[in-house]
């Protein structure tokens, strides 16, 4: 097994977990990450649900287990095509550069939905209205959320499942970390700003993760963040940029009106575009809402639909980062059992 | 005794002569007062020649179905028309023969049965005619067997499905015009009066031919017609004459009102179950396929009609563009929406009666326009650039124009909104409403009384500017495909300001599917039944049409389908005010809104 080589796509948190993990195996590793650094999505994030603590000092620790445990990690170099040889896989990068592997992990997370095609919220249109991905970029650059004004926000509505659950952009699944996620924001703009009112619209709470619901409790006790449920219908800038809001109210059964000085869109996840030329020359399948099948739901979750192809993290369906982490555990665990079983 | 073979006839065609008039009259009679009214002036007048005109080159030379398709075309005609020359041409050879303008009506169908001495006036040439014509009809019938069985020669994808009383008459449609030949054949073996077609089967005939066989086969026949038209009333074929009447009634100026009236009757029976609708409806690509309009025509008139089936249409028109009959199946379906539907009591207490601003120009942005606040957008500059007194009506508080509501059959809280708006908007004093939104247009042009405030679509205001150069466009390089929204084209005849319009912003390139044959992008609001996904199945198919001729920019003038359109990937979405303001910005050397947006938040994030 030690001369074997596995290729990973990908150098989001679920990449590199998987690759030190099947390194300390033995295995010879290529991590291959087509942005400048590893790290994925939470080299923008400022701070993580549920606990507050920082993603740069967990993209660290990850860097250094893999640095430590002898992966090759390339950097810059985008995989295009992933190709079938026999029993052995060449992977071609955009610039004539290839790598050849006898299994390969796709770690290529997922895209964030882009919400200038929910027009009626008027993100791109409206300088008031920003992502949750905006949000934590902003945090991480200056610690601080203004209005395009320049002033502090005195009310701000955080919008759920903006791109997910919602059939009219063609996502009907969740996303699941978005409700924490604008928990996890609310608190931390009612800390930082303790007169803005925080309003989150929510369809229904998905609060599925240890320690979710404590602070959503300690979001509406603490913090006083009102909880409306009800599903935004359009929104509209003034002339003083601040937005009006429409939703109905559907536990009250009223139309509602509000103006607000931000909007937050909590965006959802969406399969990564990538992962569509990923699978084109190989039997790799998507499921039903574009993200990678697994060969079997509950016994090879990270076994695709090719032989010898593995899958983690984001690319299989949407996942927090402590899901992500062991699900790239598993991912090397399967991988290593393929290899024990497929005896020369 | 030898007279008995007209029994069957005779029954046959008192009973259906009864039946016509006591439905004329009822129909007629069921017609409001005024619509009466329309009808008897119409006969004093040139419309009265027009009808007469419409019914032959439509009932009898079935012209419309000719151009959408020769054979089919020429199948009806056969049928018609030739039908229509038998009798016709009968009655004068029984006249010259008779030498008598009187003649009983049974005798030119049993001519040759009656007439068996040959020798009066022009006797040879007449039945040599009659020979001819049979032979035309003939090779109508033949056509119409050949199209039950093989729909693809005649251009159809689909043809409609048949109940029993419909099998009644069409069989014995197709049974009368082979047995007169046979019969007729037959008597011209015996008595020697047929000319090239039935004395050459008379010949054929040979020893078969016999008195008692003559006289079983003139049987048949007049059992064949009088089932026919005992039939007639209760089948399809009743289309025949109520088309007649409908076209009368329809040149006098009658229209659907919102209301069911005997006109709904006469429209109904008037479908002759073509199915040329059928291919026109896009409904099919999602798999949809018992919703069109002939179903619910045959539905209403059959009174099974289910909701389901009522409210799983576009409304989009395309089933309208072919109709040979010219039924206006929207006007109809909306109708019986309205009809079927339990009116919801709405108090619609929040459209309160506060004091409405003074302005030149009211902009209605309406509530599809609100989920597309790029052309809110464009439109505010353009007001601003023309320097417009306008006042914004529905900038705060929206209320709807009325016509989705129109769609789903709620009339009365249609009309609550109707009157709130109307009031402010005469209130407000403006000469002009622009709206940007076709189902708002069409429902303001149609159903709202504004007295002498000018509708006009966005379209035609903006082309306007351009012609009166208040604003000027840099002229791009771009391929624009225009996709006309069904309310604006096929529903309200709009087709040619929007491209006016977008070729001062680039290239507009002519497709097939346009104009009046244009796709409905699937978004509709007219469709209360359809699913997401069916409905993103319709937007592909036409966006698959669309990308065939590699555009730039997909443009429409309609809120709905930008939205439906946008959720597309690889297709540039925009509405002609967008259009026209990014062209705008071009030439005065200014980003587009949004890129100065994207710029503003830019800046933000560098302090
Ligand atoms: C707004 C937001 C906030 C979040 N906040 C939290 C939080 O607070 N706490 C928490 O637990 N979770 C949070 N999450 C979820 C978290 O971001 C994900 O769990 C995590 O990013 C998943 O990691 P991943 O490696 O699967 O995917 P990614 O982070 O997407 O990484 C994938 C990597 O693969 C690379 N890649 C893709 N395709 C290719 C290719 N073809 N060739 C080479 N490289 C490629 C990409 O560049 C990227 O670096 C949040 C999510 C969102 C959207
Ligand atoms: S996690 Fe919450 S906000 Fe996100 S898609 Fe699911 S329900 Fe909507
Ligand atoms: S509605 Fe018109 S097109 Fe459709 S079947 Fe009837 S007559 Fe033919
Ligand atoms: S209006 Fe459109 S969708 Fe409805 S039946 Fe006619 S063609 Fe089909």
């Amino acid at each position: 097994m030690n001369n074997k080589h596995v290729a990973v796509i990908g150098g989001g948190i679920a990449g590199m977990e998987a690759a030190s993990v099947l390194a300390r195996q033995g295995l010879k590793v290529t991590l291959i990450e087509k942005q400048a650094n590893t790290g994925g999505k939470l080299n923008d994030w400022d701070h993580l649900f549920p606990d507050f603590s920082s993603p740069d000092e967990l993209v660290n620790s990850l860097a250094n287990k893999t640095k430590d445990s002898g992966v090759n990690t390339v950097c810059n170099t985008e995989i295009s095509r992933i190709e079938r040889n026999g029993k052995r896989f060449e992977l071609r990068a955009n610039q004539d550069v290839r790598f050849f592997a006898d299994a390969v992990l796709v770690a290529s997370g997922f895209n964030v939905f882009d919400a200038t095609i929910k027009e009626e919220y008027g993100y791109g249109l409206f300088g008031n209205v920003i992502t949750s991905v905006d949000f934590e970029k902003r945090m991480k650059k200056h610690g601080q959320l203004h209005t395009i004004q320049g002033t502090a926000p005195k009310r701000v509505a955080i919008i759920h499942c903006v791109g997910s659950r919602d059939a009219k952009v063609g996502n009907t699944y969740c996303s699941k970390v978005c409700c924490i996620t604008g928990i996890k924001q609310a608190i931390e703009i009612s800390e930082m700003l303790p007169d803005c009112e925080v309003f989150c619209f929510y369809m229904d709470l998905r609060l599925y993760g240890s320690k979710f619901d404590s602070l959503y409790l300690q979001a509406q006790k603490r913090h006083k963040i009102q909880f409306i449920r009800g599903r935004l219908s359009e929104a509209a800038e003034r002339a003083d940029k601040s937005i009006q809001i429409k939703a109905e109210d559907t536990l009250q059964g009223r139309p509602l009106r509000m103006t607000v000085d931000m909007v937050i869109l909590l965006v959802g996840m969406e399969p990564g575009v990538s992962t569509s030329q990923l699978i084109q020359k190989n039997q790799m399948t998507v499921d039903e809402n574009g993200f990678l099948k697994s060969a079997n739901m509950h016994c090879a979750r990270n076994q695709s639909t090719q032989e010898g192809i593995f899958m983690t993290g984001t690319a299989i369906c949407p996942m927090a980062v402590n899901e992500t982490l062991e699900n790239a555990r598993s991912a090397a665990t399967e991988i290593i059992h393929f290899f024990e079983n497929r005896r020369p | 005794m030898e007279k008995l073979i007209i029994l069957p006839f005779s029954i046959g065609f008192i009973y259906l002569l009864g039946i016509l008039g006591f439905r004329v009259v009822k129909w007629v009679g069921g017609l409001s007062r005024l619509d009466k009214l329309r009808l008897i002036h119409s006969f004093k007048t040139r419309r009265f020649f027009d009808s007469i005109k419409e019914v032959f080159m439509e009932g009898l030379l079935h012209r419309k179905i000719f151009r959408k398709n020769p054979v089919l075309g020429y199948m009806h005609m056969s049928l018609a028309f030739g039908w229509f020359l038998l009798i016709v041409v009968g009655h004068i050879e029984v006249m010259v023969s008779r030498q008598s303008l009187i003649a009983p009506i049974y005798l030119p169908v049993f001519f040759r049965y009656f007439e068996t001495d040959h020798s009066f006036m022009l006797s040879g040439i007449f039945s040599f005619l009659m020979d001819l014509l049979l032979l035309f009809v003939l090779s109508g019938v033949a056509l119409a067997l050949l199209k039950r069985f093989k729909k693809k020669l005649f251009g159809m994808k689909k043809t409609t499905r048949l109940k029993t009383g419909d099998r009644i008459a069409l069989l014995s449609l197709w049974m009368i015009f082979p047995l007169r030949l046979l019969s007729e054949g037959m008597s011209a073996g015996l008595y020697g009066n047929g000319s090239f077609l039935t004395s050459t089967l008379g010949h054929i005939f040979g020893n078969l031919n016999s008195e008692t066989a003559n006289l079983s086969l003139w049987t048949a026949y007049s059992c064949s017609l009088g089932f026919f038209f005992a039939a007639l009333p209760n089948s399809r074929y009743m289309h025949i004459p109520t088309e007649i009447l409908l076209i009368f009634v329809r040149n006098a100026g009658v229209k659907l009102k919102k209301r069911n009236n005997t006109y709904t009757n006469i429209q109904v029976f008037s479908c002759s179950r073509c199915g040329l609708c059928l291919d026109n409806c896009q409904l099919s690509a999602a798999g949809i396929n018992n919703t069109q309009s002939v179903y619910i025509l045959k539905n209403i008139r059959n009174h099974n009609l289910s909701d389901e089936q009522l409210f799983n249409c576009l409304l989009c028109g395309k089933c309208e563009v072919d109709c040979p009959v010219g039924i206006n199946t929207i006007d109809l379906r909306i109708t019986q929406r309205i009809e079927s539907t339990r009116q919801y009591n709405s108090s619609y207490k929040y459209l309160e009666d506060g004091p409405v601003p003074k302005a030149d120009t009211v902009y209605f942005a309406g509530c599809m326009t609100h989920l597309t606040p790029g052309i809110i957008a464009s439109m505010k500059k353009l007001f601003h650039l023309a320097g417009e007194n306008v006042w914004f009506m529905d900038e705060e508080k929206a209320p709807c124009c009325g016509r989705p509501l129109m769609l789903a059959g709620q009339y009365e809280a249609a009309s609550k909104l109707i009157a709130n708006n109307t009031r402010k908007i005469i209130g407000s004093g403006a000469k002009k409403l622009v709206v940007s939104c076709p189902i708002c247009y069409k429902v303001f042009k149609e159903d709202y009384e504004l007295a002498n405030v000018e509708v006009v679509f966005h379209a035609e205001y903006i082309l306007n500017l351009l012609q009166q150069e208040i604003i000027a466009l840099k002229k791009g390089s771009d391929r624009i495909i225009y996709h006309d929204p069904c309310e604006l084209g096929r529903g309200m005849g709009m087709y040619e300001p929007p491209r006016e319009v977008l070729r001062t912003t680039g290239k507009v390139i002519p497709i097939k599917n346009e104009k009046h044959m244009a796709h409905c992008c699937g978004g509709s609001l007219g469709n209360l039944k359809i699913s997401q996904v069916e409905r993103s199945l319709l937007r592909n198919q036409a966006v698959e049409d669309y990308l065939r001729y590699r555009p730039d920019v997909l443009a429409t003038a309609c809120p709905m389908c930008k939205k439906t359109f946008s959720r597309h990937p690889n297709l540039k979405v925009l509405d002609i005010s967008e259009a026209v303001a990014n062209a705008l910005q071009i030439s005065s050397d200014q980003e587009s809104t949004k890129e100065k947006m994207k710029l503003e938040i830019h800046e933000f994030e560098l302090i």
